[in-house]
């Protein structure tokens, strides 16, 4: 996996990731309150076992047990009653900040996300605006994401706001952030989905509001890129790279290396020419032909890209050779 | 003297035909052993193979499928084969009996049967690995486990098979608790022991039919397509993980209450001590049984069931934690005036305590709704997981396997060696799972093939202890198999231990005891009774 952020483990505390709300920030405090309390019940129950362990260990002054010590109603009631109350009280904390985490703020920008195998798709429904992979959001906004899956479980997960939640198909699922800075953040998936799981990624990035409505205005536009270029561009940011190489190695699905104007064996016996009418159906209606010897896992493209998208992807393909 | 020598139960008959036709719960405890050592291996052989891989955080040696049948199988191979039967089956089929001064189980015939179907499982499931190993994970979630093209059916129904086993063991062990106690021993004379096991066969006999049924539907789904957990028949996926999880919650304590029992055993007779809060131990075994049925939605804090659900059983887990941590502390108060030996039955004693309230305190890290939103499904949980089922069953396990090593086998083990292995053991396990709470309570999300590089360092050091757990059990290995010829030979009562199993020959006759036992003590009464060497009450 590429790096594209620094946020999780270079920049942050000894435990966590950098917090990037005010939520998050707010939640952690609990994580650490827990942490010191258990640190130091665990190292007094240890140090306890090991003190008996060393004082009373057998020697000939006590070959036998020195005393038979087995009910003591106070300290009893003691190790019952003051963990149950600790534990209560952490509970009640936990559920209170969990409401915080979960329940969205009336005012929230709606922003669309499906996850696929292995990707992740996102629109934003008022401005029309669609994005696979990477994602930007104003910053001190709140944004909600309402989230389902086109396939199995997938679990939309951002470190640097604590939160995570299940994209379920046949099912609406939300979850909301508010940043409180700007930067790039990691987005994971959570649930596991099969051979991709681990590469179905995507980046959050968080802009000024100037920055943000450049950002729509310049992705709702037409782009001036010469085609092969923005096909490049496409590769990476629709998560073409997650099964598909350019070098000629084998991932889940065929390399583009070379693979314009080859003839290729089908599961239907058939030999294909990968031309360009081949790719472009290889990309809205996968499964229509299935190579040989790969799995027919690819989900449509179709309603993501453009026609222009498209062909750029089908020339940047070209541009491949062996 | 003459009255205490007697053939032991593996000098009563010879050949492979007294062992596969056996009724005696001794010998099946054993085959039980053999049978859940060799899983444990198998399982234990993934993992390395799995922790090798993410040396590298692209590709090493494994396609990222391999990866995912890799640790689909170590799951499914430990959890299924190894940790539920494990206790029960093999200490428990030896020694419940034994405890409560019976003969044999209630059912002996059904005792082998439970055998048979284990192993019949057990084949079914490595048939599953050569034909397409599943790769869904050990949790079988729909969808993905509706259309992969794995063998998720052999390997359910293998799940499934394994379960009648576990059921005929609990119904088994339940009816031998109630009618075959020896006389005089009432229930709160039993040894702790067969209380967390008893406890366990409640639970393995009302919870694992869930699991059967849950299996056959995943099973109707892919055969039939009837659309129960399949969304894109209109099935409810997240219907399937509360099935799931209603058994497989409750499973954790099946795993988890027999190591406790053990606990309760190692204490006492190490320490010369009775037991502090004998009736408190003993009913914390059944209330955490109880609760356990309840607590099976904090699995899904993030699957999209209400808030108000998660609410409620957020609450319900915190207070299933509170009887194990009396249990800890009646422990710990029992070291209190003893008379400590620090043999290596106690070792594991000590280790668990450690390794134990690592897992507890950060299952109530897990528990608490707000921080288990960040962390579920991170190497955090894999962790805490990790941390209560290897550092609290297995440590148990091997705890109770070196205590009573000599009373199975009549011969003793090499301490030296024992020792070593023990103490890499520990240390191995906490360099490869302390890593994984900071990699995971920084976002390192659980069953990924390959990571951010900047989580390398944590996955370096987790297999670097991946490797001296692997050099520890290697060693106990032939240490093992090495006392069994050359060991020394075991007196009847090595530790100084009272409960009924000391008091008779090592290893013991084929019917348990040469006169009945009449009980007529509380089980670690050590100021009124003391056994001699020979098994002989002194007083």
């Amino acid at each position: 996996m590429e790096q594209k952020t620094e946020s999780l483990v270079q920049k942050g505390s000894f435990w966590y990731p950098e917090a990037a709300s005010d939520v998050a920030a707010t939640t952690d405090i609990l994580f650490y309150v827990i942490l010191w309390s258990s640190v130091f019940l665990f190292v007094a129950i240890v140090a306890t076992t090991l003190y008996f362990a060393f004082k009373y260990r057998r020697g000939q002054h006590n070959l036998k047990a020195t005393g038979q010590l087995i009910h003591n109603l106070p300290l009893e009631l003691s190790w019952t009653i003051i963990p149950l109350v600790l534990l209560m009280f952490v509970f009640y904390w936990g559920f209170k900040d969990y409401l915080n985490l979960v329940i969205p703020p009336a005012n929230a920008t709606e922003i669309r996300v499906v996850g696929k195998k292995w990707f992740w798709a996102f629109e934003y429904p008022k401005e029309g605006v669609k994005s696979v992979g990477e994602i930007v959001v104003p910053v001190n906004k709140p944004v909600k994401f309402i989230m389902t899956s086109d396939d199995v479980l997938h679990s939309f997960y951002l470190p640097n706001f604590r939160t995570k939640k299940d994209a379920v198909p046949n099912h609406y699922s939300r979850i909301y952030i508010e940043p409180n800075r700007t930067g790039v953040f990691q987005i994971f998936c959570t649930e596991y989905c099969g051979d991709g799981h681990s590469k179905m990624e995507a980046i959050l990035r968080v802009v000024s509001q100037e920055e943000y409505e450049e950002f729509l205005v310049s992705s709702s536009s037409d782009n001036d890129m010469p085609l092969s270029e923005l096909g490049a561009k496409l590769y990476t940011k629709n998560a073409c790279n997650t099964c598909h190489s350019i070098d000629g190695s084998r991932v889940v699905g065929p390399t583009w290396k070379g693979l314009y104007g080859k003839v290729r064996k089908m599961t239907d016996g058939r030999d294909v020419e990968a031309d360009d009418n081949y790719l472009h159906r290889s990309i809205v209606e996968p499964h229509a032909e299935i190579v040989e010897g790969y799995p027919a896992v690819m989900p449509s493209y179709s309603g993501l890209l453009n026609d222009r998208q498209i062909a750029a992807i089908i020339e940047y393909i070209k541009t491949l050779k062996d | 003297m003459s009255d205490t020598v007697s053939n032991s139960f593996f000098e009563s008959s010879k050949g492979w035909k007294s062992w596969l036709f056996t009724l005696d719960h001794k010998r099946i405890g054993i085959m039980y052993l053999f049978s859940i050592m060799v899983a444990f291996g198998l399982g234990g052989f993934f993992a390395l193979l799995l922790r090798l891989e993410l040396l590298s955080p692209a590709q090493f040696f494994l396609t990222a499928k391999q990866y995912n049948q890799v640790f689909t199988l170590h799951g499914a191979v430990m959890v299924f084969l190894f940790i539920i039967p494990s206790i029960p089956a093999s200490l428990g089929n030896f020694f419940l009996p034994i405890q409560l001064g019976a003969k044999d189980v209630a059912f002996p015939k059904l005792n082998l049967l439970s055998w048979y179907i284990y192993i019949f499982g057990a084949l079914f499931s490595i048939f599953s690995m050569v034909n397409g190993a599943v790769d869904t994970g050990w949790t079988f979630y729909t969808p993905y486990s509706s259309t992969t093209d794995t063998s998720v059916i052999l390997m359910t129904l293998s799940a499934f098979i394994l379960g009648f086993s576990s059921i005929l063991t609990g119904v088994n062990f339940m009816a031998t608790v109630h009618k075959l106690r020896a006389p005089g021993m009432t229930w709160f004379r039993m040894p702790l022991f067969s209380w967390g096991i008893y406890a366990t066969a409640v639970i393995q006999v009302l919870a694992t039919p869930v699991l059967a049924l849950t299996l056959l539907l995943l099973v109707a789904e892919r055969v039939i397509g009837i659309g129960i957990f399949d969304p894109s028949l209109g099935g409810d996926p997240v219907l399937f993980q509360h099935f799931f999880w209603f058994y497989s919650h409750p499973a954790v304590y099946i795993m988890i209450l027999p190591a406790m029992a053990i606990m309760s055993e190692l204490v006492t007779t190490f320490c010369k001590r009775n037991i502090f809060g004998y009736t408190f131990i003993a009913y914390s075994s059944i209330s955490i049984a109880v609760i356990s049925f309840l607590v099976w939605g904090h699995h899904m804090f993030v699957s999209g069931q209400s808030e108000f659900v998660s609410m409620l059983f957020s609450l319900l887990t915190f207070l299933v934690a509170i009887p194990s941590a009396i249990k800890v502390f009646n422990w710990i108060t029992t070291m209190y005036q003893g008379s400590i030996s620090l043999k290596v039955p106690f070792l594991y004693f000590l280790s668990f305590i450690f390794l134990f309230s690592i897992g507890g305190f950060t299952g109530v890290v897990l528990g608490t709704l707000s921080l288990d939103v960040h962390l579920h499904d991170t190497y955090f949980v894999v962790s805490h997981f990790h941390y209560v089922m290897m550092g609290g069953t297995v440590i148990a396990f091997l705890g109770g396997l070196h205590y009573w090593w000599p009373k199975m086998f009549g011969r003793m083990y090499n301490e030296f060696w024992a020792r070593i292995s023990a103490v890499l053991i520990f240390l191995g396990f906490n360099i490869t799972f302390f890593p994984q709470f900071i990699m995971g309570a920084k976002g390192m999300p659980r069953r990924y093939y390959s990571y951010l590089l900047e989580y390398h360092p944590f996955h370096v050091a987790s297999t670097i202890g991946s490797w001296f757990l692997g050099i520890g059990f290697i060693i106990m290995l032939v240490y093992l198999i090495h006392s069994l010829r050359f060991g020394r030979r075991s007196p009847a009562n090595p530790w100084g231990g009272i409960t009924l199993e000391w008091q008779t020959t090592s290893p013991p006759p084929l019917e348990n005891f040469l006169k009945d036992p009449v009980v007529d003590n509380d089980p670690y009464d050590y100021e009124k009774v003391e056994i001699d060497e020979s098994g002989k009450r002194c007083n």
